[in-house]
């Protein structure tokens, strides 16, 4: 109690210190302002930009055409096997005129021309859809909600009592801790554009993530989000003020794919900060990720060939600033760990459930991970260029010998910059594996994680011949660890991870200093709070689990570092 | 925009052992070329005569021990000196690389960085923590990303008298291995390309424990089954060594690996294979190495691979039986009759009998 009180005191004293001024005081100077307050002109040039592109992958009429079809087709498809809520109703007549035309113009000995206006056609809807619709007086709104939002329930769950809603003393940021380079970031962010790679877990992700950018007194950020998500109004709402562009996985043809990539390749080039789910999607297992999806890593590293080819941009860099998010527990856990069980092929049929169907299940979902108490950090890492060299606050790269390396050199070929695709590809397999050790080290382990890795891995070499699917389908009731057995080995787990904190290979959070029963105790109460059935109980002297698969998935999120 | 304007620059190679002059002749039929060298003797030699220990050297070749020049000049530069001197080399040029050089290197060799204070004999095992291939060396100490590497049957001797030929040019960039066609290649030297570049670099260091082994028979009078039989079984252990270090089994089937390992295999002109007569004959591996002027690259790839598969586990008899007679005395022939008696498919385990 008078811990806590102390702790409470201390908030209060920094809480000045972490709130940011914001870097751009006037909001009509944003980046994502300007880009909205320009949207018609600057879908045309996307739309132009990505005709050339295509163009030039299918250069001949008839590989054009056959493209269109196979545009057409798989549309066709998508209409029929997954229709959503958000679809615009003249789809299919769209589509339908569409596929009249290109049977004319196939039958034609005419040139390219017809077949191009019928590209263009497909481009502009495609970029109108991605296309965000940024609006400041709502993206102002919706942070004050937010804020205001989130602090009552803060209150209320903290002094315990409906009235307390009422009452001012937590802030969020006592319960969202930023940790690292947040300095250099807000630095950088002034004269250079800003690529954020956050981890995913969650679907709260895009959410946190936006009030973060707020806190650090960073002007929006435009992200690509799900379209699925856009189905639920309330999340709907909030993405579009926060400055969402809309990404829609079904869609899976050429066209498309470049489209996005140009829609987000153009707004970098126009200063866009931006956010980059590079994992895809969320993490199904638990685990770090591991490797990325490339195709938006490339979108960077291109829009940094762009600018260093003209003489007015050639100073402006593109940042790719790793973040790591860590929670307790994540609220999709189950059900994520089930798919990817049974994706990973060996495991019993689950239903999918999805905890996001709708608003009421959300504001419930708020509440209550506010009033269980639960912390999240946030790790912002190494600030790097687009092929994963650390920068300067100036943004300059620095090399192994701490020397400034000229980034343009990268891109040279006979003293020229030259626009070369292979090249490039090759480079974001390095992006990408610079972004994952980043993640690694910047990854902040909580107690949590701590005990779930120990307990989980104890019980598995209790069980030495049975594979991971083996194990994970043993009845839970069969397993316990008596506690002091369990406290020895947490103890030489925590030893290790000093021994690579040391080394600068992970982060720790403050709570897991000190006393090794309050550091238990702490983890046991928090890992997956929120389940039906909790990962790890303390029952008497006994650690016991409810849910194997669940705690796999917690444990996860410390494997690859060689404990 | 077909052709420019733009000044053609001249092409380096640096270290200029045999093979060094090899790549810088091949180069020096399309370019003008600057070989690097330390020995301010040899460089006045090689540019006086036109000629280093026998083998001739292209006019367009200028020696020179200026790096800085050379790296100021070239974007093209092709490393070759043996893997104990590599990574100190890119350690001296590494501030005078950027990342618009090329590099491509000519070392069939592994780089090992051991803790200080300890030696490679204090230590069991070791893993790819501690063991790179020189790719691996060039993106630890320098800004250089543009890598690739040369591998294939080019024993120098055959290469000075202009028979044919070909190299393989592996790089992850196909900028690289272009760039590798366009200086390397001409009509009597064939060059191909392969974006693994792990794997082709560990088939070329890989076969030279199999050129000592074929030595090895060699020297004890062997005919051609046993050299059968040893390329067949050696293929097969280099490519699980390969495989466990991170290459593709793919790459040990081309030029780098068959290839390489029949040429080095049969010929008294390779290095490694003279190291393995020579052992078979009763020489110690001392006054071997004392009385070769270039290294044999295989010697320490042995000393280095025995340690790795410890780690990995990965079953290589032959590595293991010649670390034996290499370093624990034990004889050519004594270790050809253990490796005759493994009954197949069992374990190596009664090898430890030789420790």
């Amino acid at each position: 109690m008078t811990e806590e009180k102390e702790d409470k005191k201390r908030t209060i004293w920094n809480r000045k210190r972490r709130y940011y001024q914001p870097i751009i005081k006037r909001s009509k100077y944003w980046p994502v302002v300007l880009l909205s307050k320009h949207r018609k002109e600057f879908i045309e040039e996307v739309v132009e930009n990505t005709m050339a592109r295509i163009n030039k992958l299918r250069p001949s009429k008839k590989e054009l055409i056959e493209e269109l079809e196979t545009t057409h087709y798989r549309e066709k498809q998508r209409m029929r096997s997954n229709p959503w809520r958000v679809d615009p109703p003249d789809e299919k007549k769209f589509w339908d005129e569409i596929k009249s035309e290109l049977v004319s113009i196939s039958n034609q000995p005419e040139g390219k021309e017809k077949a191009e206006e019928l590209l263009k056609r497909i481009i502009t809807r495609y970029e109108n859809e991605i296309s965000g619709n940024f609006k400041s007086s709502r993206y102002r709104l919706t942070r004050s909600i937010v804020k205001f939002g989130f602090r009552r329930l803060l209150n209320a769950s903290q002094v315990k009592g409906i009235f307390a809603i009422f009452k001012t003393d937590y802030y969020l940021t006592d319960k969202i801790q930023i940790v690292g380079k947040t300095k250099l970031l807000r630095k950088l962010a002034k004269d250079n554009t800003i690529v954020m790679v956050p981890t995913h877990f969650s679907n709260l992700d895009s959410i946190l993530i936006g009030w973060i950018i707020h806190v650090l007194g960073l002007p929006p950020f435009i992200y690509g989000a799900g379209l699925n998500l856009f189905n639920i109004k309330l999340f709907a709402y909030f993405m579009n003020s926060l400055g969402a562009y809309k990404v829609d996985r079904r869609k899976r043809n050429l066209i498309y794919l470049e489209s996005l990539k140009m829609y987000s390749h153009n707004a970098l080039l126009k200063g866009a900060h931006s956010i980059f789910f590079p994992g895809g999607t969320r993490s199904r297992s638990g685990h770090v990720e591991k490797s990325l999806k490339r195709g938006l890593l490339s979108t960077a590293i291109e829009a940094q060939r762009s600018l260093l080819m003209k003489e007015e941009t050639k100073n402006r860099r593109i940042i790719i600033v790793p973040v790591v998010i860590n929670y307790h527990f994540v609220l999709e856990a189950p059900s994520l760990i089930n798919d990817y069980l049974k994706r990973t092929g060996q495991e019993r049929y689950y239903k999918e459930a999805d905890e996001y169907s709708t608003s009421y299940k959300i504001i419930k979902f708020l509440i209550s991970f506010f009033t269980k108490g639960s912390n999240i950090s946030v790790s912002i890492g190494k600030p790097m260029d687009v092929l994963g060299n650390p920068v300067n606050e100036k943004g300059e790269s620095i090399d192994k010998h701490d020397n400034t390396i000229n980034l343009a050199d990268y891109f040279t070929s006979d003293d020229t910059i030259i626009e070369n695709d292979q090249r490039e590809d090759e480079y974001s397999k390095i992006l990408s594996k610079k972004i994952v050790e980043e993640y690694h080290k910047s990854n902040r382990v909580f107690a949590s994680h701590l005990v779930a890795w120990t307990a989980f891995r104890y019980w598995q070499r209790q069980y030495p011949k049975l594979d991971l699917f083996g194990f994970l389908r043993l009845p839970e009731d069969e397993l316990e660890i008596d506690y002091e057995v369990f406290k020895e080995e947490v103890r030489i787990v925590r030893d290790k991870l000093y021994a690579l904190k040391k080394e600068q290979k992970l982060k720790m959070a403050k709570h897991l200093e000190g006393d090794l029963d309050k550091v238990i105790k702490l983890g046991i109460e928090n890992v997956g709070l929120y389940h039906v059935n909790r990962p790890l109980l303390q029952v008497k002297n006994k650690i016991v689990t409810k849910s194997l698969s669940t705690l796999y998935y917690y444990h996860n999120r410390m494997d690859g570092y060689d404990l | 925009m077909g052709m420019t304007s733009e000044k053609k620059r001249p092409v380096a190679v640096l270290g200029a052992g045999s093979f060094g002059i090899s790549v810088a002749n091949l180069l020096a039929t399309h370019d003008q070329v600057l070989l690097y060298s330390r020995s301010i003797e040899s460089i006045e030699e090689m540019n006086r005569e036109h000629c280093k220990k026998g083998y001739k050297l292209h006019d367009n070749i200028t020696a020179t021990n200026d790096l800085e020049s050379i790296l100021k000049e070239c974007h093209l530069i092709f490393p070759v000196v043996p893997s104990y001197a590599f990574r100190d080399l890119m350690r001296t040029i590494s501030p005078m690389l950027h990342p618009y050089h090329i590099l491509i290197h000519g070392t069939k060799g592994l780089d090992i960085q051991i803790p200080e204070g300890k030696t490679l004999d204090d230590i069991e095992n070791l893993s790819r923590k501690e063991v790179k291939t020189m790719s691996e060396v060039i993106a630890d100490e320098t800004s250089v990303i543009r890598v690739g590497c040369l591998a294939g049957p080019n024993l120098a001797k055959e290469l000075a008298d202009n028979q044919p030929a070909a190299t393989v040019v592996a790089s992850h960039f196909e900028e690289v291995i272009s760039m590798g066609i366009k200086h390397l290649r001409n009509d009597r030297f064939q060059v191909y390309g392969n974006s693994d570049l792990i794997g082709i670099e560990l088939a070329g260091v890989l076969k030279n424990i199999i050129a000592i082994a074929a030595g090895a028979l060699h020297g004890l009078g062997m005919g051609e089954n046993a050299k059968g039989l040893l390329i067949s079984r050696g293929m097969i252990e280099i490519m699980y060594m390969g495989r466990a270090m991170g290459g593709d089994l793919r790459a040990f089937l081309g030029l780098a690996g068959i290839g390489d390992l029949v040429a080095t295999c049969n010929s008294t002109h390779s290095r490694n294979f003279t190291v393995g007569y020579r052992l078979a004959k009763g020489e110690k591996l001392d006054s071997i190495i004392e009385s070769m002027d270039e290294v044999a690259e295989g010697v320490n790839t042995i000393k280095i691979m025995k340690r790795l598969t410890n780690y990995y586990k990965v079953r290589a008899p032959i590595t293991q039986a010649l670390y034996t007679v290499l370093y624990k005395d034990v004889s050519a022939e004594e270790a050809l009759q253990y490796l005759m008696n493994i009954p197949f498919n069992v374990d190596i385990e009664f090898l430890k009998k030789l420790d």
